[in-house]
C-alpha cells in the first residue's frame, strides 16, 4: 500500500543521508522524497512516499523515530492529508496539436511557462493523481521531458503538527 | 577562560568521569595527545591497532557498565575503528569514539589521511557528529555521552577536525542535556504491564526468554525475583548469559542454534513466552513459523523497533526493562492468591522440562586420549575465581563457553553476539582488565580469532594487564569446518590453519608466559599454573581437532529439529 509520511527533522548536516541511508540499508522503498526548511529555521520537513504492508510501515515509522535528528513522524493514512505536486512538462506541439495542448492545459488549470514554435513547457500543480491524468493525455502528443517534485503533504483541519 | 579544542575535549572527558581511554596517536590527533600530559587522572592505554582500541573500550564498557572511550586519528585510523564500532552497535554497547579529521578547509579535498568517517559510520553508530566549530564542542561531547548510555545504548562517534582542536573558545560544560528529538521511553505503560501480569498468571507453560537488555539495563535482580516468585523457567540468549544464575534449577541455559535441548523444547511447547530485552535474532528463532508456535508472546524492550521486527507479538511493552520488571513484581505482590495458584499450576510444566533435562542434558564424550574443549571449559570454571570475567572470540570455543561455563553473574561474559567479530576476545579482555585490575580476566579464543589481534600481547605486557588467554587450538577455523563437515561433504576449503605455531615462544617474544598442553591428564595442572602465574599468560590447549558444537539447529530449521551429541 502507498503511504505518505511526513518527517520533521533538525535542519542539520547529513540528516538527509541518515534518512535515505535508513531506507536503503533496511530495504525499504522510496517512491519520492522532497525536503525543504519550514517556518522554523531549525526544522526541515520531508515528505516521503513509500510502499509496504502494515508491518513494514510500522518498522519504517519506528526506525525514523529512532534517528536522533528526527523530531516527529506522521504517517498520513488515506484522506487525512492534502497532497500537492508540481510537474514541469515539455511537450511537442506543432500544427494542430498546439491547440490541443492548450485545451488540455486549460482543463487542468495548468500554465504554459515556455513556448517555442515546436514545443510548450507546462507547469501543472495538483494531487499526484491529477498529474498522472494530465500526463496520460499529453503523452500521445510527444513528451520530450518531465520533472516532478514528488508530493508534499499537510494534514487537513485546523491543527498544526505540534498539537 | 578560553581553551583550545583539544583541551576542551579532555576537560569534557574528565567531567564525564572518564578515567581510562584506549587510543592510537596520529597526525590529526596529535594536539589531543599533547594535552594528555595535563590530565594525569585519565589513563591512556596504547593498543597496537585501532580496532583493538575500540574492542578494548567495548570490553571496558561491558564489564563496568560505564561508557567506553576510544581515540583514533583520521583516515586509516578511523577506518580501523569501524569493525569495533559495528560490533558495539550490534550488541548495544555504549561507546564514545573520537576520530581526528583533516582541517575543515581541506574536508572533501582528498587530503592526506582524509576519509568521510561520518558517512562510513552512519549506519553502524547510534549517532555521529562532525564538529565544525570549537564553540559547539563541549555541547556535542555532552550529547554524545548522553546518547551513548541512554535508551538502547550504542556507540557514538565524534569527528574532530584538526583546526577545531587548535581553535580556542570559552569552556563551559553544559550541566543538562535536552534533545527535543531524542526522548527514549523509560517508563513502561502501566496498563500494558497489568495486562502482562494477567497473561502471566493465566499461563500454564511459561518461559522467560532473556537477552542482553537485562544486563545492559541492570535488571538481573528484578529478573531473578520474577522467576523465583513465579517458579518460571528462564532461558537466555548468548548476550543474556549471566543475567540469570545458570546453576538455578529454573535455568534452561542457552536457547537457539546451539542452545540446550530442553531450552529449545520448552520454547517450542510453551503457551506464554515473555521476551525481556531480547530481539528475536535468527540464531535464536530458527524457522520463524515454527518458533514458539503455541505461545502468546509478551515483549519488553527499550527499543520500539525491536518489537514486531521478526515475530508477531501479542503484548508489546516499551520501556527500560528494570522499570517494567519492578512494576510487574509490584503487581504480582498484590495478587498473592493468583501467584500461589500459578506456582502450583506450573509444576507439571516444570516436571515436563525436568524430563527433557534428564533425557538430553548437555553432553560430550569424555576422552583420556585427546583434550575435549568442553572439559577444559568446565575445569576452567572450577578453578577460576567466582567473579572472573570471561571474554571470548567467535566460533566453536565461544559456543562451548556459552554452553559449559555456567555463568551466574551479569557482566562476566564479554562476547560479540550480534556481529560475530573474530579477534574480539583478546582486546575486550584487555579493556575489562583495565576496568578491574584486581579481578581475574580470562580470554577464551580459538587459534583463528586469536591470530586476528595477537599484537595486543604487547599492550598487555606494556600496560601490566595480566589477562589469562586460553587458546583452544584445533588448527582449524572450527565453526566453518563444522558446517563444511555437515553441509559441504567434508570439503574443508581454506579452513585448515596448518602452520604449527609455537604459542609458548610467541608469548615469550612479547615478554608474557606461555604454556602448552596436549594430554587431557595435564589440563588441570596447566590451568592451575597458568592462572597462578603473574602477568599475561597464554595457555594453549591442543584440542580434539574435529570436535563439533552440539546440539545444533541447522540454519533455517525449526528449534525442535536439533542434531544432538551422541
Amino acid at each position: 500500500m502507498r503511504h505518505t509520511i511526513t518527517v520533521l527533522v533538525e535542519n542539520e548536516f547529513g540528516v538527509l543521508s541518515r534518512v535515505a541511508g535508513l531506507f536503503s540499508g533496511r530495504g525499504f522503498n522510496i517512491d519520492s522524497l522532497s525536503v525543504a526548511p519550514t517556518n522554523e529555521e531549525s526544522i526541515s520537513r520531508m515528505t516521503i512516499v513509500t510502499r509496504g504492508d502494515e508491518q513494514i510501515l510500522e518498522q519504517i515509522t519506528k526506525h525514523l523515530n529512532k534517528l536522533i535528528d528526527v523530531i516527529k513522524v506522521i504517517d498520513f493514512t488515506d484522506g487525512s492529508a492534502i497532497e500537492r505536486e508540481i510537474a514541469l512538462i515539455k511537450v511537442t506541439a506543432e500544427d494542430a496539436d498546439r491547440a490541443e495542448v492548450l485545451r488540455i492545459v486549460d482543463i487542468f488549470r495548468a500554465n504554459v511557462i515556455d513556448v517555442t514554435p515546436k514545443s510548450y513547457t507546462i507547469e501543472a500543480t495538483g494531487s499526484p493523481s491529477k498529474i498522472d491524468a494530465i500526463l496520460e493525455l499529453l503523452r500521445p502528443l510527444g513528451l520530450k521531458e518531465l520533472v516532478r517534485t514528488g508530493p508534499v503533504a499537510i494534514g487537513r483541519g485546523p491543527k498544526g503538527w505540534k498539537n | 577562560m578560553k581553551l583550545a579544542g583539544a583541551r576542551i575535549l579532555l576537560e569534557c572527558l574528565k567531567l564525564e568521569g572518564v578515567d581510562t581511554v584506549f587510543g592510537y596517536p596520529g597526525g590529526t590527533v596529535i594536539n589531543i595527545y599533547d594535552e594528555l600530559y595535563s590530565f594525569p587522572e585519565i589513563r591512556h592505554i596504547l593498543p597496537r591497532h585501532e580496532q583493538a582500541a575500540v574492542h578494548a573500550a567495548d570490553g571496558f564498557a561491558r564489564a563496568s557498565g560505564k561508557v567506553g572511550v576510544a581515540i583514533a586519528t583520521s583516515g586509516p585510523g578511523a577506518t580501523n575503528t569501524v569493525t569495533g564500532i559495528a560490533t558495539a552497535y550490534m550488541d548495544s554497547i555504549p561507546l564514545v569514539v573520537i576520530t581526528g579529521q583533516v582541517p575543515t578547509a581541506l574536508i572533501g579535498n582528498d587530503a592526506f589521511q582524509e576519509v568521510d568517517i561520518i558517512g562510513i559510520t552512519r549506519p553502524c553508530t547510534k549517532h555521529n557528529f562532525l564538529v565544525k566549530n570549537v564553540k559547539e564542542l563541549a555541547g556535542i561531547v555532552k550529547k554524545a555521552f548522553y546518547i551513548a548510555r541512554t535508551g538502547r545504548p550504542g556507540p557514538v562517534l565524534i569527528d574532530l577536525p584538526k583546526d577545531v582542536q587548535v581553535a580556542v573558545a570559552e569552556f563551559k560544560y553544559p550541566e543538562k542535556v535536552d534533545i527535543r528529538s531524542y526522548r527514549p521511553t523509560v517508563e513502561g505503560h502501566s496498563r500494558q504491564i497489568e495486562k502482562a501480569a494477567a497473561m502471566l498468571l493465566a499461563a500454564k507453560k511459561p518461559v522467560i526468554y532473556v537477552g542482553g537488555g537485562v544486563i545492559l539495563g541492570n535488571a538481573a535482580e528484578e529478573l531473578r525475583q520474577l522467576a523465583e516468585t513465579l517458579h518460571a523457567p528462564v532461558t537466555t540468549t548468548l548476550m543474556g548469559l549471566g543475567s540469570f544464575p545458570e546453576d538455578s534449577p529454573l535455568s534452561l541455559g542457552l536457547l537457539g542454534m546451539h542452545g540446550t535441548y530442553y531450552a529449545n523444547m520448552a520454547v517450542t511447547n510453551c503457551d506464554l513466552l515473555v521476551a525481556v530485552g531480547a530481539r528475536f535474532d535468527d540464531r535464536v528463532t530458527g524457522k520463524i513459523p515454527a518458533f514458539a508456535p503455541h505461545a502468546k508472546i509478551i515483549h519488553l524492550d527499550v527499543d520500539p523497533t525491536s518489537i514486531r521486527k521478526n515475530v508477531r507479538v501479542d503484548l508489546p511493552i516499551v520501556g527500560a526493562v528494570q522499570d517494567v520488571l519492578a512494576k510487574l513484581l509490584k503487581i504480582l505482590e498484590a495478587h498473592r492468591d493468583g501467584v500461589e495458584a500459578f506456582t502450583s499450576g506450573v509444576q507439571p510444566w516444570l516436571d515436563e522440562i525436568d524430563a527433557w533435562k534428564e533425557k538430553h542434558p548437555l553432553f560430550y564424550k569424555e576422552s583420556t586420549q585427546v583434550i575435549k574443549p568442553q572439559a577444559v571449559i568446565r575445569k576452567l570454571r572450577e578453578l577460576c575465581e567466582p567473579d572472573a570475567i570471561i571474554a571470548t572470540d567467535v566460533g566453536q570455543h565461544q559456543m562451548w563457553t556459552a554452553q559449559f561455563f555456567t555463568f551466574t553473574k551479569p557482566r562476566t561474559l564479554l562476547t560479540s553476539g550480534g556481529l560475530g567479530t573474530m579477534g574480539y576476545g583478546l582486546p575486550a579482555a584487555m579493556g575489562a582488565q583495565a576496568a578491574f585490575p584486581e579481578r581475574q580476566v580470562i580470554a577464551i579464543c580459538g587459534d583463528g580469532g586469536f591470530q586476528m589481534n595477537l599484537q595486543e600481547l604487547a599492550t598487555l605486557v606494556q600496560s601490566q594487564l595480566p589477562v589469562k588467554i586460553c587458546i583452544m587450538n584445533n588448527n582449524y577455523l572450527g565453526m566453518v569446518r563444522q558446517w563444511q563437515e555437515l553441509f559441504f561433504d567434508k570439503r574443508y576449503s581454506q579452513t585448515v590453519l596448518d602452520l604449527p605455531i609455537d604459542f609458548v615462544k610467541l608469548a615469550e617474544a612479547f615478554g608474557a608466559t606461555g604454556f602448552t598442553v596436549k594430554k587431557p591428564s595435564e589440563v588441570e595442572e596447566t590451568i592451575r599454573q597458568g592462572l597462578a602465574t603473574p602477568g599475561p599468560v597464554i595457555m594453549e590447549f591442543k584440542i580434539a581437532r574435529e570436535e563439533k558444537v552440539l546440539p545444533m539447529v541447522p540454519a533455517g530449521a525449526s528449534l525442535n529439529e536439533m542434531v544432538l551429541a551422541s
